[in-house]
């Protein structure tokens, strides 16, 4: 994997590989998380995949991505710590199977290139019905997120847990925020973000670094470069003074329990390492003990958020059991503070880390995530990661749960339930 | 073990057929730092009635995803617990015509694959852990009714089949699972658990030859009996009820709409009759598509419209669904356009990039070892083998296309599917 800067405050991650059947690129502005621009941001990248001066309708782009033997080309919008990334993920079949003399990589990165510097206009700005419709659309989008309630919860917890904070935002803002956005508005915005915000590309495929260099370079010649407007880094979560308890109500069969954890504990290999015992598999702590031994629920996990320094935990549960569940899952951040695991769970879950660190490899997209994800909070290198996650002892894992403060539950539980 | 180049692919595959009557696949992957097993049994939740040894049998609904369930105990405890000993992560699905184990790790290949040789050949089930799964998939159930896009899933089938059991939920109900006992479990695993009917696909740089090798070290040296299937009396094209609707908490009305379509027999016809229909898919619906474009820009969809042509024993359906204002009116449209391009023709233009973006989307999903393993099983118990699409999709032309659009997207078999916002139709 390398890294280098292409020009003013546009960087260009290369990942060459021969294994897959398809390149993979992406280009994203990668800006400050904030709640003024969330929204703006998320429709913006929405308007834009609308159509590009040349290509000014689907239609027409749905046309260029056919022939480009069903080329992919999608809007992104990802929360990375608290920043938010927003742009173009693409891919397409590598020129060895097509059995001609048909290049592929340079007309793909032109389309991301007028995506982001060309859009379709009326009288100069963005066209006004491309933002009408693709506010409603996004508006439906967030308004949507209630319908899985596994994610839906995860998300409510988050909001609640981090509330004041950039990271209890929601990557596409809110529906009042986008509903209140105009034409205008958002014509103002993109012409203020796209000259500052840095601009992030990536590719994973087999063509050779100077060919991508140079296909990226021409496709965003005519990025305008002015001022720098950079990714911050993000704050841990300050320690909870006590625990919240957030209850909803909803006509659901079966209820949701997430509860939100935050570390005293600096060691982040030591945490992560936990957290994979701890909640992470399915011979993690949480699995076997809440699922399968005690039956409580069907799918019991926990997930690591490194930058912001918090666990989050995530069951779903017949709604009688809330108070038995929340029970055993502080028994098994006990039962890993006080060191009561047996020898092969560390291995275990050490084993599996090192395992996805190679499996990673295998796939473009997981690198790219992580590329950026390295890119914007300063995640550590995957050979870092490799040693740490050697080095971690049992005493730094058991120090690592003793680490952990409860900090908010949010339960959503069924209209019937008590 | 015999091995097969596709230089239009750019892989290679070996194959043998065991004396068990066990199919073993090896699909070369030599750079991937991943090695990936797949162990498939043609059972699924389809498969409730049926003949053996002269006797018909009939088993409660999701009995086929209760023993895949259970299939990782053994008398020593959770198999899953071995696979993170060796750094492998395992993991099973349950599917209308399969139950697959599979696993992927990086190191130990040949012990991870005796493990779940192992584990899914040889049953272990008691009174107390059968009672216990029926908690744990009891919450998988009611997980499944809170899930909008499994019920609208479910209800389209409910219209679309009077008989035939694709109608009934893979994972069966709260009451069905309670029937299951550990001898049914018994029963159900010898009928289908015997090599002649399961196959074994294995993805990485592995050795075929020793892979086989294991194969028929652990698993039983006979085949097993031919398993006569009851899938019911054979569907008419009409749908059982044009339509079904459910209210609950969503934010959108959502809708699956679908036409029951004739089922092709097996063999390389099979293969053909799919991609023909994704084509059909394609033009309609497609995100090129000028419906899809004139749906999009009124607001009536979004992009998560979208749909599939799908085979199964005895049954085909084209469906396609998302979320709609007006559910009805888009569908009616789609109907429509099938009618207009059956009749008066695709443009040429049109279909050959639609043809073009449909075949770089097959070589695409190579990249995926679990595709991959998933089509080599279902070509093997259809009879074909997947790999030969770039051929079969040389033999495919517009007017197969315009015949499908014109004999099967027809008002008489369609019904649809909706979910519904609790509280009334959508906010704006």
């Amino acid at each position: 994997m390398t890294r280098e800067t292409i020009g003013g405050n546009i960087c260009f991650t290369y990942i060459p590989s021969e294994k897959f059947k398809t390149g993979f690129f992406s280009a994203q502005m990668a800006l400050p998380l904030t709640a003024e621009a969330a929204g703006r941001n998320a429709l913006l990248v929405n308007v834009l995949s609308r159509g590009t001066v040349r290509c000014p309708d689907i239609e027409a782009l749905g046309r260029e991505l056919d022939l480009l033997y069903g080329a992919r080309l999608d809007p992104t919008v990802r929360k990375k710590g608290e920043n938010q990334l927003f742009g173009f993920v693409a891919s397409c079949v590598d020129d060895r199977f097509l059995g001609g003399e048909e290049r592929l990589l340079e007309p793909l990165t032109a389309l991301m290139g007028e995506m982001l510097c060309a859009p379709a206009l009326e009288d100069g700005r963005l066209r006004s019905g491309y933002v009408a419709g693709e506010r409603a659309n996004l508006a439906d989008l967030i308004r949507s997120t209630i319908n899985d309630k596994r994610s839906y919860a995860a998300r409510r917890l988050l909001e609640e847990l981090c509330a004041g904070e950039p990271y209890g935002l929601s990557r596409l803002g809110t529906v009042r925020d986008v509903e209140a956005i105009t034409a205008e508005d958002l014509d103002r915005h993109y012409r203020d973000v796209l000259p500052r915000a840095r601009l992030e590309l990536f590719y994973c495929g087999s063509a050779p670094q100077d060919r991508v260099r140079e296909a990226f370079s021409a496709a965003f010649a005519a990025l305008p470069r002015r001022g720098a407007l950079e990714p911050v880094e993000t704050l841990c979560h300050p320690l909870p003074e006590q625990c919240r308890t957030v209850t909803e109500e909803m006509d659901v069969a079966q209820g949701k329990l997430c509860i939100g954890y935050t570390t005293d504990s600096e060691d982040r290999m030591a945490t992560r390492l936990m957290n994979s015992m701890f909640g992470g598999s399915a011979t993690s702590k949480l699995f076997t003990n809440v699922r399968e031994k005690l039956s409580l629920c069907y799918y019991a996990g926990s997930t690591y958020h490194r930058s912001k320094g918090i666990i989050t935990v995530s069951a779903g549960i017949e709604q009688e059991n809330y108070r038995k569940t929340l029970d055993e899952v502080n028994r098994q951040i006990e039962a890993m503070a006080s060191g009561r695991w047996e020898d092969w769970e560390l291995e275990a879950a050490r084993t599996s880390l090192l395992s996805g660190l190679r499996t990673m490899e295998d796939s473009a997209g997981a690198l790219e995530d992580y590329a950026m994800n390295r890119a914007v909070t300063g995640a550590e290198s995957l050979e870092e990661l490799r040693t740490g996650l050697i080095e971690v002892t049992p005493e730094r894992v058991r120090a690592a749960a003793e680490a952990l403060r409860i900090d908010t539950i949010y339960f959503l539980k069924g209209k019937e339930a008590q | 073990m015999r091995q097969q180049a596709y230089p239009r692919l750019g892989e290679k595959v070996s194959r043998r057929t065991l004396s068990n009557g066990l199919e073993v696949v090896v699909v070369e992957k030599p750079l991937y730092a991943k090695s990936y097993a797949f162990f498939a049994a043609r059972y699924g939740g389809m498969d409730l009635r049926f003949r053996l040894g002269g006797q018909w049998q009939d088993t409660p609904a999701g009995i086929a995803h209760f023993l895949e369930h259970k299939m990782f105990d053994t008398e020593t405890g959770s198999v899953s617990e071995a696979f993170a000993k060796n750094g492998a992560v395992d993991n099973a699905f349950t599917s209308a015509a399969m139950t697959a184990y599979f696993f992927q790790c990086t190191d130990k290949f040949y012990e991870n694959l005796r493990l779940l040789l192992e584990c899914v050949s040889i049953p272990y089930f008691t009174k107390e852990s059968v009672d216990k799964e029926q908690g744990i998939i009891a919450q998988e159930i009611q997980e499944t009714e809170d899930d909008p896009d499994w019920q609208v899933y479910e209800g389209l089938m409910e219209c679309l089949y009077a008989v035939s059991p694709v109608r009934i939920p893979v994972a069966g109900s709260v009451e069905s699972i309670r029937r299951i006992t550990p001898q049914t479990l018994y029963d159900c695993h010898r009928a289908f658990y015997t090599p002649s009917n399961m196959i074994l696909v294995c993805v990485g740089s592995m050795d075929p030859d020793q892979v086989a090798a294991e194969a028929e070290a652990i698993l039983p040296k006979e085949g097993g009996e031919a398993i006569e299937r009851d899938y019911g009396a054979g569907e008419g094209r009409a749908p059982a009820r044009r339509e079904k609707r459910r209210v609950m908490e969503v934010s959108s009305p959502m809708f699956l709409a679908g036409c029951k379509c004739r089922a092709q027999e097996t063999g390389e016809g099979r293969l053909r009759q799919s991609i023909v229909g994704d084509l059909a898919c394609d033009v309609l619906f497609g995100e090129s598509s000028p419906l899809y474009t004139r749906l999009y820009e009124e607001g009536a969809v979004n992009s998560s419209l979208g749909g599939n042509f799908d085979q199964l024993p005895g049954a085909a359906y084209l469906y396609v669904g998302g979320e709609a204002k007006e559910p009805e009116r888009v569908f009616e449209a789609i109907i429509r356009q099938a009618r207009r391009l059956g009749e008066e023709g695709i443009g040429e233009a049109f279909y050959q990039q639609v043809r073009r973006a449909a075949y770089g989307r097959m070589i695409r999903s190579l990249n995926s070892f679990e595709n991959i393993a998933v089509s080599m099983a279902e070509g093997n118990f259809q009879q074909f083998d997947y790999y030969r699409f770039p051929e079969i999709f040389d033999t495919i032309t517009k007017g197969d296309v315009e015949a499908f659009l014109r004999e099967e997207i027809v008002p008489d078999h369609a019904a649809i599917s909706l979910i519904l916002p609790a509280g009334g139709p959508a906010i704006g």
